[in-house]
């Protein structure tokens, strides 16, 4: 780990004007993904800025029902709350769903939003990543690829998102506020806050250089049934091969948000207008265009039936 | 508790950083009732300076990067890896260690449980376990909910599978898992 | 003392305390975090600067060039050790792999160099300023492409410990040719793990020309020659110390590049010097278990009797390396009058291949049961009864050599009895709960019972406490509880009279911790060295030495009796050494494993219902850690059958999931309540003690059981581990 000076800003706007003003600055809130990307060497701040004294830690409702979660809300903390445990099912499970306990208590909802790729040739820095050093190649592509992504990936990354939390935000149509550093406020829905790869891998979201999340923002309630799928290897404690958050309605319209798959949650309406014919229809259309590797074709069928599983939970209930 | 000084010879050869601010801090946390403070290196973890700094070998470092939960202690009543904070974050805060809850002597009832049920084996990830069983416990009874439940908006119970899935994060390698559940079962069987 | 002939009825017969389920004397240490590993030693390492490794970044190859400028000029740097500064160094008997690489590159993760700085945050930082140009070599990584061109090897576990390189009894080809029934097929079991959560750590420090090492080490006396070789040194001038070893399974049995390195670290440095190896780097620093790729043939008659039966496997290893020994099993679980076991080696540059818990027999036994599962369902019978029917009491390849006990029947019947196996469906897919498809499997246990000589000093003290020392190890295993019940037992003292150290290799010399011969020869010293002890109290207390009972802390004879503190300050030092029993009797240890499984109909996730081992493993010394090695070992067993692989760059020659995010070990939620039976027949042919392993055996067939049931609940067979959804996903019936 490089060595770093660190500071904790008071308001939203002093901590983007931190980082905005120092090039190598980075914001700090759980530090869970963060602090092991530095131990790597993987990220190398020579600043950080602590946003936990911003008062980021609130969840609120909104004037038309919905919920402003604050970025800096723990994930325990926001799967916990009574407001998205009731309404928002599919969050809370999705959040449930991910990393552990320890890791949920301290890690935060902006934080969990930014987290980066899991690929394991991008976790070891003698290999060749163009996530990691632009330019220098994908040792992913022709390599182990078995969690990797099956679509929306480039030749130059088949890297996947690997969040739980941010797929069912997707599903839930959440919009992303932000502070950028000359005090302008945003909003970025959830569908344009996370890129796909391209040939700049290593620029991973929409937000600026200094543009700091405050808050997540939850459109009143659809009702529904709220799941949340998540298939892997082991049964907790490990990343998606793929996930599936879904809200299914009486009549059997539905929303279908894949995780595991993809550089970003991966939904499209054109798909969801199929939910009537099946699960066959709607994964079909999802993946249309999908560039598995040998290691990941399983991924392919294994987004169908675990949309058929979701879809049979939805009627059950 | 005092500050660990840097030999003369290394802060000489510190890196010229034009306008840095130094890249020691002085962290003050409350660890097992005891406040102190000390000068500590902004890398330094909280796990680091439990471990290195104020002695405290309990807690353990299994992997360093979140992925076996052997670190965990509690902070202001949670549980959390140490491993993935920095000191610097913790000021002030109340951290509370495997020998904060118990010692051989007087053994916290968890700690007695995990004896009584052989939960544990090698006893390295051991630490780590407890607190983080302590800390479910908590989870439960404040309702936080848990992938186990079939129903998120209801409370949890005191349930095998609830606690199964709560203490994921805590590996243990040597497999004393059916055991620590027993222990645990023993010790909220105790609370109820 | 020597074992040669069985044993007659001895103190340890009277089971006060051995055999007691007795709680872990070390666990109020352990579970209040006072129990010190070695990286936890501030009280003997003053003033110890921090050593950070750094890793070679290629497979094969050699260092052009270390270019060590920057770091050195970082902040903290005490001193830098490579190959250059290291000078000449030997290579320990047990390495295959040498454990400083420069200028030649041996495999992935090699240790380089090492970086001494005064704190932990700036070594890790200067580590990472080492630059490595390499000159990349042409390194073989592919064991299924290596395979055919490798050449044949010996078996070092056959009986006369250089077995020929194919071991054959009648004529197998021609037997199997006629065989009314066959199977032949072929499996793969994936590089696995050790992952102990206790990374490799060591703190060095030297006085002089002598050098201690606080480390975490199974075999003390092993490593402590292997250093000193390393170093060039003479053994005495080494001592170890690991009196709490935070997992080992077979990764800690040898010298590793933590204890060289900081041996090296602390005399360039002048002052002790602590390394640990980062997790990400263990993986391809240290030792595997290797994979294998195996081919089983069996042909039986139509009412299921074995008539012919060949195991053959092959495996990788780094030049010099050896084979994993996955047919030996084979040659002794079942009875068929022709027989072949065979296997090959390949030259891998991979990282060194080693033992991992049970090695041999966890892969092979995996094949095997898989191989008399399906070779049930061809003849129509039911998989214990098959087992069953080719039981065999004498050694299949030497018939005039009986087991010295076996129990592997007893093993099958009790086990299916409990776990209800009447209720099992032979037909497999019939069984439905809900989503998911519910299976049952069986498989045999077998590993064999090895005894190592081991010795100890027990002494008195005046407040009658027993001390007991020796350098043996308690990995996990519950060693301090065993000896201080042995102990306890043979000198008439309560079990908290006793006071237990270990793994000083300053101690009289043990068997150590591996092969699961520790628990038996292990106490057999102990047993030893209180033999003497008590000769030498009765004497003292002036009692004939042969009518005499130690009990409740007190010397007996007829009528007079004395306390044992009146003995205080005798001690007596003795090793337990081995005749050829283990030659006359095929000492083995035996289990019936059984699973429940639930497959997920949509996604073919598996998860385990329910699992049972019947073990049968002599005596039993203490009922309670011997349960907890048993299910800890089942907990490997759902690893190595659901999720454990060393995933291999073939490209680049490394394992690409070296973490424990990456490579996934089970976790609570993976692992039902575990049921295990101990049958708890002492062997009079093992020690004194009557007791075999039991550590290993509870892996032994773990895998195949899992892997049956999945079979019995899906009706795809999958034949490659671990079985991982996507290897029977296709074939699981469609749900959309």
């Amino acid at each position: 780990m490089k060595a770093f000076t660190y500071e904790r800003a008071k308001t939203p706007a002093e901590a983007a004007a931190a980082v905005a003003n120092n090039p190598g600055a980075k914001f700090l809130a759980g530090g869970t993904n963060l602090l092991d990307l530095m131990k790597l060497e993987i990220e190398t701040p020579s600043h950080l800025v602590d946003v936990q004294d911003l008062k980021l830690d609130r969840i609120e409702e909104t004037s038309d029902g919905g919920l402003r979660i604050g970025a800096f809300v723990s994930n325990t903390d926001l799967a916990a709350h009574d407001r998205v445990r009731r309404d928002y099912g599919a969050l809370t499970r999705a959040i449930v769903a991910g990393a552990s306990g320890q890791l949920r208590n301290k890690a935060s909802t902006a934080g969990n939003l930014l987290q980066r790729t899991r690929c394991p040739y991008f976790y070891d820095t003698n290999q060749p990543c163009n996530k990691r050093k632009p330019g220098s190649g994908c040792a992913a592509i022709g390599g182990y690829s078995r969690q990797l992504g099956i679509i929306g990936t480039s030749d130059a990354c088949i890297a996947t998102f690997p969040g739980d939390m941010a797929v069912a935000m997707r599903v839930l149509d959440a919009t992303v506020e932000t502070v950028k550093p000359d005090g302008q406020t945003r909003r970025i829905p959830i569908a344009d806050f996370h890129r796909l790869w391209g040939n700049t891998p290593h620029v991973e979201t929409a937000l600026e250089r200094g543009e700091l999340i405050t808050a997540v923002t939850l459109p009143k309630p659809i009702g529904g049934t709220h799941i949340y799928r998540k298939v892997r290897d082991r049964a907790s404690y490990a990343y998606a091969l793929v996930s599936v958050a879904a809200v299914i309605q009486p009549d059997g319209s539905a929303r279908f948000a894949v995780g595991g798959i993809a550089p970003k949650p991966w939904r499209m309406a054109e798909a969801e207008a199929l939910a009537p014919k099946g699960a066959k229809a709607v994964a079909t259309r999802l993946l249309a265009g999908a560039r598995p590797t040998s290691d990941n074709a399983f991924k392919v069928p294994l987004v169908e039936r675990t949309i058929a599983a979701v879809m049979a939970e939805g009627a059950k209930a | 508790m005092t500050a660990t000084a840097l030999p003369a010879a290394a802060l000489d050869a510190a890196q010229p950083m034009p306008g840095a601010k130094p890249t020691t801090m002085p962290v003050t946390l409350k660890v097992n009732g005891k406040s102190g403070t000390l000068d500590l290196d902004t890398r330094t973890t909280l796990l680091d300076a439990l471990r290195e700094h104020w002695k405290l070998t309990g807690t353990k470092k299994g992997c360093d990067h979140g992925q076996c939960g052997a670190c965990t202690v509690l902070v202001n009543g949670t549980r959390i890896n140490s491993c993935l904070s920095l000191a610097v974050q913790h000021q002030g805060d109340e951290i509370t260690t495997i020998e904060g809850l118990g010692s051989p002597d007087k053994l916290h009832p968890m700690q007695a449980a995990f004896v009584k049920h052989d939960g544990y084996q090698c006893g390295y990830c051991t630490p780590g376990q407890i607190c983080s069983a302590v800390g479910v416990l908590d989870e439960i009874k404040r309702g936080i909910p848990s992938h186990a439940q079939a129903d998120v908006a209801a409370r949890p119970a005191v349930t095998n599978d609830e606690m199964r899935e709560r203490m994921s994060g805590n590996i243990c390698r040597c497999g004393a898992y059916s055991n620590i559940l027993e222990a645990m079962t023993d010790v909220a069987g105790a609370k109820a | 003392m020597k074992f040669d002939t069985p044993a007659g009825t001895n103190p340890i017969d009277q089971g006060k305390v051995v055999g007691r389920p007795t709680p872990r004397i070390d666990g109020p240490l352990k579970t209040s975090g006072r129990a010190p590993y070695a990286y936890e030693r501030h009280d003997v390492a003053e003033n110890a600067a921090y050593g950070v490794i750094v890793h070679a970044g290629i497979a094969k190859g050699r260092l052009n060039a270390l270019h060590l400028d920057e770091a050195k000029a970082a902040p903290g740097v005490v001193t830098i050790v490579t190959a250059d500064t290291a000078g000449k160094l030997g290579k320990g008997n047990m390495n295959t792999a040498k454990l400083l690489g420069g200028p030649e590159i041996d495999h992935y993760h090699q240790a380089i160099a090492l970086v001494v700085a005064e704190t932990f945050e700036q070594a890790r930082a200067a580590a990472n300023l080492v630059r490595a140009d390499y000159a990349r070599g042409q390194g073989k990584y592919d064991l299924e492409a290596a395979l055919p061109g490798a050449p044949p090897v010996p078996d070092p576990n056959a009986n006369d410990g250089k077995g020929p390189k194919i071991d054959k009894v009648g004529d197998f080809e021609r037997f199997f040719a006629s065989a009314p029934v066959k199977l032949d097929q072929k499996y793969t079991t994936p590089d696995q793990s050790h992952a102990m959560m206790e990374p490799f750590a060591t703190i060095a420090a030297w006085k002089g020309d002598e050098l201690t090492v606080w480390t975490s080490n199974q075999m003390i006396n092993w490593t402590k020659g292997d250093l000193a070789k390393t170093l060039g040194l003479p053994k005495e001038k080494v001592r170890l110390d690991s009196p709490y070893v935070g997992g080992g399974f077979g990764g800690k049995l040898f010298l590793r590049a933590d204890a060289v390195m900081a041996a090296l670290g602390a005399r360039q440095a002048g002052r002790p010097v602590k390394v640990t190896i980062a997790r990400p780097m263990m993986a391809n620093n240290a030792t595997h278990r290797p994979a294998t790729i195996q081919r089983i043939r069996i042909g039986c008659d139509k009412d299921g009797t074995i008539t012919a039966i060949a195991h053959e496997s092959g495996s990788g290893d780094l030049p010099g390396g050896g084979p994993e020994t996955a047919v030996s099993q084979t040659k002794l679980l079942y009875a068929g009058a022709h027989r072949m076991t065979a296997m090959k080696l390949a030259v891998l540059d991979l990282p060194e291949g080693n033992a991992m818990r049970a090695p041999g027999e966890a892969p092979g036994l995996m094949a095997l049961e898989i191989a008399m599962d399906e070779m049930a369902e061809k003849l129509g019978m039911d998989p214990v009864q098959f087992r069953i029917k080719n039981d065999t009491m004498v050694d299949p390849e030497k018939p005039e050599r009986k087991f010295s006990q076996r129990h592997l029947v007893q093993c099958l019947n009790d086990g299916a009895q409990r776990f209800g196996w009447s209720r099992r469906n032979a037909k497999p897919a019939q069984v439905r709960d809900g989503r998911w498809l519910v299976g049952m499997g069986v498989a045999s246990g077998f590993r064999n019972n090895m005894n190592q000589k081991s010795a100890a000093r027990v002494g008195i003290d005046k407040q009658g406490m027993v001390t007991v020392a020796t350098d043996m190890t308690d990995i996990g295993t519950g060693t301090y509880t065993i000896v201080a019940q042995t102990a306890a037992e043979m000198m008439g003292v309560p079990i908290d009279s006793v006071n237990v150290l270990l793994g000083d290799s300053s101690f009289p010399v043990s068997a150590g911790s591996g092969g699961q011969w520790g628990g038996n020869s292990s106490t057999a010293g102990v047993y030893a060295a209180c033999m003497k002890l008590r000769e030498a109290v009765a004497q003292k207390l002036g009692f004939n030495a042969t009518d005499v009972t130690f009990a409740n802390g007190k010397v007996t004879s007829g009528n007079r009796s004395a306390d044992l503190k009146d003995a205080a300050g005798l001690s007596a030092e003795e090793t337990m050494e081995y005749g050829d029993l283990a030659k006359q009797y095929q000492q083995s240890t035996f289990a019936g494993h059984f699973v429940e499984v639930g497959v997920d109909a949509y996604t073919g996730e598996i998860r385990i219902r329910r699992m049972l081992a019947v073990c049968d493993a002599g005596r039993i010394i203490n009922p309670t850690s011997a349960r907890s090695q048993v299910i800890g070992a089942m907990t490997m067993g759902v690893g190595a059958a659901l999720m454990e692989e060393l995933a291999v760059d073939k490209r680049f020659g490394f394992f690409v999931n070296h973490d424990l995010a990456t490579y996934e070990v089970p976790v609570h939620a993976d692992i039902p309540h575990q049921e295990v039976v101990f049958l708890d027949y002492p062997d009079d042919t093992t020690s004194p003690m009557k007791a075999k392993g039991v550590g290993e055996l509870g892996l032994c067939g773990v895998g195949a059981a899992i892997a049956n049931a999945i079979y019995n609940a899906t009706g795809v067979r999958v034949r490659d581990y671990p079985i991982t959804l996507e290897k029977h996903l296709a074939k699981l019936p469609m749900v959309a």
